[in-house]
């Protein structure tokens, strides 16, 4: 089965990228647009047919690699 | 004194190291990420550069690479680990030294030199050097070093802080922060001060002819002191 995974920064840390895309936003007319945070999307295809069992894997996964929970939050789909 | 460097897909200062660790007597070796285990060392070296092409985060890949479980534990026994530069990044991502390296706060890639302040000396790195300012060189994306206001409060009160970067004169300010890295910060240690990990590059420190010689002060002193 497939599970998707969305990996955020935490609130109140530094997203240059982010910043930079809101500007550029702004400055293409887009005035409206107050804040941009920039994210990381996976798509985790697994072996697997139970989805509790694959859900509490890719958490596993989550905290060791594929987010650092210095700065960052991820959200299972 | 033996000292092994690490060379991860992607690396590129691990030449540059392993000069300048011969240039100061170390016996060194070069160990592939892929191998099992470290031969017998007295220091390992994580070089910088761009291990897995910098993919997922800086220092991410490497950090679960199967060389690293011999870091982990050569580094938790005591043993004196130098993480430079992706090293530094690569010793936040296994959890050996606290906080992370994000992305410089303007988003440019920054080659220079700078200056930086000797925070602590009570340890092997910088026991002996005299000198409170050094002048070295980084070169990085993603060195504007982070961690929470608790883990902070931690490595200042157990002196974890070990170089900030400053001026010539050693103020250590936000007018001589060139990435945005909370307090300065250009490198920690851990509790017990035997591992390290810095932005800046010593080896590229060590000609009189091509640079300068403030990285030589911090190998001639890391010899001396094992």
């Amino acid at each position: 089965m497939k599970v998707k995974v969305i990996v955020t920064l935490k609130n109140g840390v530094l997203d240059p990228q982010g910043k930079a895309i809101q500007q550029t936003l702004n400055g293409m007319t887009f005035d409206n647009v107050s804040e941009v945070r920039q994210g990381k999307y996976f798509d985790i295809e697994l072996n697997e047919n139970d989805e509790g069992k694959a859900k509490s894997q890719v958490e596993d996964m989550c905290k060791k690699l594929l987010a650092n929970l210095v700065i960052e939050n991820y959200k299972i789909l | 004194m033996k000292s092994s460097v690490i060379i991860f897909p992607g690396s590129n200062c691990d030449r540059d190291m392993d000069v300048a660790l011969k240039k100061f007597g170390f016996k060194n070796q070069m160990v592939w990420h892929n191998d099992a285990e470290i031969p017998k060392s007295d220091l390992i070296v994580l070089p910088g550069g761009f291990s897995y092409g910098d993919y997922l985060r800086c220092g991410s890949i490497a950090g679960k690479s199967r060389i690293i479980k011999s870091v982990i534990d050569f580094a938790n026994s005591g043993g004196l680990v130098l993480g430079i530069c992706n090293g530094f990044q690569i010793l936040t991502e296994t959890g050996l030294l606290p906080g992370i390296l994000q992305q410089n706060k303007y988003l440019n890639f920054i080659c220079k030199n700078v200056f930086v302040k000797i925070k602590n000396k009570e340890n092997k790195y910088f026991k002996n050097i005299k000198k409170e300012v050094l002048e070295l060189h980084i070169a990085h994306n993603e060195g504007n070093y982070f961690c929470s206001n608790d883990e902070l409060q931690s490595i200042e009160d157990n002196g974890q802080i070990a170089v900030t970067y400053c001026d010539d004169k050693g103020n250590d300010d936000e007018n001589n922060n060139p990435n945005g890295a909370i307090k300065n910060i250009a490198g920690i240690f851990n509790k017990n001060k035997n591992i390290l990990g810095m932005m800046p590059h010593p080896e590229r420190m060590i000609d009189p002819f091509l640079s300068g010689e403030d990285g030589s002060l911090i190998f001639e002193n890391l010899i001396g002191s094992m």
